[in-house]
């Protein structure tokens, strides 16, 4: 027998834990709370796999305060997967971060800015990690919307750590879009309560919301949230605030944190509305749409190493919401190929991009820089980065053998078996796009012309952290069978 | 001591495509400058997986099956089978790959980036050998996916901005029919339920009938997915443009491999997918007749205009390439014989001639067929190579070529479609056409280049890495066609195919 009670609160409260520590900013305390924080997360998520692959999706009161006043918890497929991948990604990125953070620890708190940031970046992450892990868990509405809060605000200052002046701008760019969205969020909360007297997810769902005040309140929480995930045309803030934050958080932000509200999304729609109306979800996939073509043709456009893997993001989070209008086929089923491929997509993406981010943070931490050109030749010194980078790029771009690859295979069938020419198009043509973006860098990074002799040196941590995640696209994409089963554990509906 | 073939060890299959997967991975992890352990692994691995397929050849030639398989997702499963149809491919890829690596090594001693290439050469050959005995057409497209962007590094390995271009040139081509291919492939199994590659073909006839529109498209959609790496016109414009890459990868990937995938696609598609029968009744295989012998006359002709030896021998490949998917589309038995041991003799002739043009450009410096006046009398051995495949690639009795060209020419007639034996001859002369020149300018003319003739003729013409593999291959384009009668040569096999129904 699984306890869910102990392990859900490891989940949400071991990174808090390990905070603590690590707010004291010695070199020392910060690998303990990030070891602590990793090692909790991973061993929760192990756990309940197995419980809920043993035992089924499980709620759990904390301190016995059930609904309506306590704070209720609730383990299914979907929060494990999104937690077990974020577990990974946390992780790994974690130790890629004691590396790269290593010399500006050394400088003086006072004297520098950049060693300021380096000292906050671990209780920061942590912090947010804690918040993720509450999403993923959360039974009610509340929670979502007081973790969703937590979230925002300490991505928004991650995004500051590098102190740089654009930095700071983006991040109170973010700030503003995350606050925004969060009270649209509180917004939709509020009329739902008033309609239904209410939070508790599961207790909605069976009441099956239906009329103009609960349409409203969805409208609301999916603009809020959409903002939140950057989704098309709400997406200007995203490259700049993540390509201004240091290496580590730019992978952590695009990888994972805007996973959080996609993932409330996909609780609203198919968990409490139960589908909402098709018009809407073909909406939402036309944005979807929109996103693949803009994001990459702007991907396409940048100079900069890190704007372009920014602009990938807006242009694969599409991808998240293309399949939104492939979840309930004609004859009113459940589609498992949609539901599936989706999350796949956004776990391969959560591995893969973390990837590219941190290998790009190996390339401009070598040459100092962080413009296109400046990596030229980098392929040659940092032979590991440069392969995390192509094995990231090739599961973005869904060729085989990678996660992306499977995603975007079970996408096409839900497409083509209901006959949805389009949407196979968008699909098909977004691969190419991507591919055209990927190749972009690695040409950069093999040119032979700039023999640069003073470069940096990489830490090997670095270099295999950033490996290692793009090899979980890789093996995610040779063996899926268990995920797509945790996935599907409750039929097809996400719920 | 005496192993029965006939165990069905499992993982046979698997090992076939580790043996050049691992020494792939690990050559990546190398250093540039240890040579030795690299040059070890790769040929351990080219030498591990010609036996491994030896092996295997001698259980399925007794009716034996291996088979493996690892389950992707629920009802999707990575699944390699070595049945007879598998092993033609497989043996050529990985007979050809030894005497390729052994090439290579000599080819590229002292140039820079030898890990990389060394590294993406092996994944290549694993992507192609995996393809040759993928069970369905989930594990084979998964594969040949994998074959695109295995090749790409070693298509612009040379770095310069011609090679650059031709990199984009292949990836547009080749990427945008690989998209349109994993299309069909998913509107295959979400039309028929299934994707297993069955001899006979799966599609029902009675499904195929009832829906003439669907099937059609679909089998299109395959069929440019397939052609494009087989090079069937209008989609064979990536292949001429692939030239500059090194020689090796022009030889194994360009002639055999790459090329190869495409052809023994359309084979499968046309035979393990949707059946003959089916494929006639949908009127699709005419479609693959017309545009394979048109392909046949159209490179030939413009073979013909070009002066750059490589390209002379690309555009020969595209023609060769279709002799296959003409021979498979028809409706004779003779036909499909002529097609599936052309897909072993035009690579063994083809590599041979690659492999000269390599030895010429790297020991001479020539590139171009009017530079190549009076080469044979400094390089008599490649030249001799040289002659013997060209005489083949023209169908000249008895090198490999004209067994090739024999059945086709039956199948022509068996299948009532006399014209065939037209295509052939006027591809046979326009081979002459463009190889005979090429002969008697390396022979007869004076030399016109700057290179010197040896002043004592004491050792090879070249390095000996590079000699021997050409001879190895020009003397099997020889042996396969003098021995063709025999049970295991090439044509040998393929009468075994198609007699049992493998095909």
């Amino acid at each position: 027998m699984t306890s869910f009670e102990l392990w859900t609160t490891v989940a949400v409260f071991g990174p808090l834990m390990a905070a603590l520590p690590a707010l004291g900013g010695r070199p020392y305390l910060l690998r303990v709370g990030l070891a602590f924080g990793s090692t909790s997360t991973l061993a929760s998520s192990v756990f309940l796999w197995i419980g809920v692959a043993t035992q089924g999706p499980g709620r759990h009161a904390l301190g016995g305060w059930g609904q309506p006043l306590g704070i209720e918890l609730w383990v299914d497929g979907f929060a494990v997967a999104m937690l077990t991948v974020t577990a990974v990604v946390g992780a790994l990125v974690s130790l890629y971060s004691t590396a790269y953070f290593a010399d500006l620890l050394e400088l003086e708190l006072e004297e520098s800015p950049g060693g300021r940031g380096a000292r906050h970046f671990a209780p920061l992450w942590l912090l947010l990690w804690s918040a993720l892990n509450g999403i993923y868990l959360s039974a009610d509405l509340f929670n979502l919307y007081v973790t969703l809060e937590i979230l925002g605000l300490a991505a928004a200052a991650m995004v500051t750590l590098a102190v740089t002046r654009q930095a700071t701008v983006a991040g109170m760019r973010y700030l503003i879009v995350s606050l925004t969205g969060s009270m649209l969020f509180l917004l939709g909360v509020a009329l739902l309560y008033i309609e239904y007297g209410t939070l508790s997810l599961e207790a909605l769902s069976a009441l099956e919301p239906t009329g103009p005040l609960p349409a409203a309140a969805l409208a609301a929480m999916t603009v809020g949230m959409a903002a939140k995930t950057a989704l098309f045309p709400l997406h200007a803030w995203l490259p700049p605030a993540h390509s201004g934050a240091p290496a580590p958080g730019s992978a952590l932000l695009s990888a994972v944190v805007v996973k959080g509200s996609f993932f409330i999304v996909v609780r609203l729609w198919f968990g409490v509305y139960g589908g909402g109306s098709p018009e809407a979800l073909t909406l939402l996939g036309l944005l979807g749409a929109g996103a693949i073509f803009w994001g990459s043709i702007l991907a396409l456009r940048q100079t900069s190493l890190k704007r372009l893997i920014a602009y990938s993001t807006v242009a694969q989070l599409g991808y998240l919401f293309v399949f939104f209008p492939l979840m309930i086929t004609e004859s009113g089923e459940w589609s498992a190929d949609a539901w599936t491929g989706g999350v796949l997509l956004a776990l391969s993406h959560a591995l893969a991009k973390s990837a590219m981010f941190l290998a790009a943070g190996n390339m401009s931490y070598a040459v100092a820089k962080d413009s296109l050109s400046a990596i030229s030749g980098v392929a040659h010194r940092l032979p590991m980065s440069f392969f995390a980078f192509g094995i990231g790029g090739l599961s973005l771009a869904g060729l085989p053998p990678s996660a992306g690859f499977l995603g975007k295979w079970l996408l096409l069938r839900s497409s083509l078996e209901g006959g949805h020419w389009g949407w196979a198009a968008v699909i098909g043509a977004g691969g190419l796009l991507t591919i055209a973006y990927v190749l972009l860098v690695l040409r950069y990074a093999l040119d032979r012309k700039e023999e640069k002799e003073s470069m940096r040196q990489v830490p090997n941590r670095m270099e295999w952290a950033a490996l290692l995640l793009a090899l979980g696209a890789v093996i995610l994409g040779v063996r899926a069978v268990e995920m797509v089963d945790l996935l599907l554990l409750n039929g097809a509906q996400p719920w | 001591m005496i192993i029965d073939p006939l165990i069905e060890w499992e993982a046979l299959p698997l090992a076939v495509v580790l043996s050049s997967f691992v020494p792939g991975i690990a050559i990546m992890f190398l250093r540039e400058d240890q040579q030795l352990l690299r040059n070890t692994l790769n040929l351990v691995g080219a030498v591990a997986k010609v036996l491994f397929v030896a092996f295997m050849l001698q259980g399925v030639a007794l009716g034996g099956t291996y088979a493996w398989s690892l389950e992707v997702l629920p009802g999707l499963a990575l699944t390699l089978e070595a049945d007879a149809l598998a092993l033609l491919f497989v043996t050529l890829s990985a007979v050809l790959w030894l005497v390729t690596t052994l090439y290579a090594i000599g080819y590229l001693k002292d140039s820079p980036n030898r890990t990389r290439f060394f590294g993406f050469f092996s994944l290549c050959v694993t992507a192609a050998t995996g393809l040759a005995m993928a069970g369905d057409l989930f594990t084979f497209v998964l594969f040949y996916e994998a074959l695109t962007w295995t090749t790409y590094p070693l298509v612009v390995h040379n770095g310069t901005p011609e090679a650059v271009k031709a990199g984009r040139t292949y990836l547009v081509y080749t990427l945008g029919a690989g998209t349109i291919l994993v299309v069909g492939a998913v509107l295959f199994q979400v039309t028929t339920g299934t994707v297993d590659f069955v001899p006979g073909g799966i599609v029902d006839p009675t499904a195929a009938a009832a829906q003439p529109v669907l099937y059609t498209t679909i089998f299109l959609f395959l069929l440019v997915g397939m052609g494009v790496k087989s090079a069937i016109f209008p989609i064979h414009g990536w292949l001429p443009t692939a030239m500059v890459a090194p020689a090796p990868v022009s030889a194994l990937l360009h002639a055999v491999a790459v090329v190869k995938a495409g052809a023994f696609g359309v084979i499968r598609l046309i035979h393990s997918l949707f059946g003959i029968g089916v494929s006639w009744d949908l009127g699709v295989t005419t479609v693959v007749v017309v545009a394979a012998a048109f392909t046949i006359i159209y490179a030939s002709v413009r073979a013909l205009a070009q002066d750059d030896l490589k390209r002379i021998l690309a555009f020969s490949t595209v023609s060769q390439l279709s002799y296959i998917s003409l021979g498979v589309a028809l409706l004779d038995p003779m036909a499909h014989v002529g097609g599936l041991v052309h897909l072993v003799h035009q690579g063994l002739m083809k590599i041979t001639l690659f492999f000269c043009a390599g030895l010429l450009a790297q020991t001479l410096g020539v590139k171009t067929v009017s530079s190549m006046g009076g080469v044979a009398r400094r390089m008599p051995l490649t030249m001799a190579a040289f002659t013997l495949g060209a005489l083949g690639m023209i169908g000249l009795p008895p090198v490999a070529g004209f067994i090739s060209k024999w059945y086709l020419g039956l199948g022509g007639l068996g299948a009532d479609a006399p014209w065939i034996l037209g295509v052939l001859l006027a591809s046979s002369l326009l081979n002459a056409a463009y190889f005979l020149p090429v002969i008697r300018t390396a022979y007869f003319d004076e030399r016109n280049a700057d290179w010197r003739l040896p002043e004592s003729l004491k050792g090879l013409e070249a390095d000996w890495r590079l000699i021997v593999p050409t001879v190895i291959t020009a003397a099997l384009s020889l042996g396969v066609g003098l021995l063709a009668a025999s049970d295991w040569s090439p044509l040998g096999w393929a009468l075994l195919i198609v007699e049992r129904g493998d095909l």
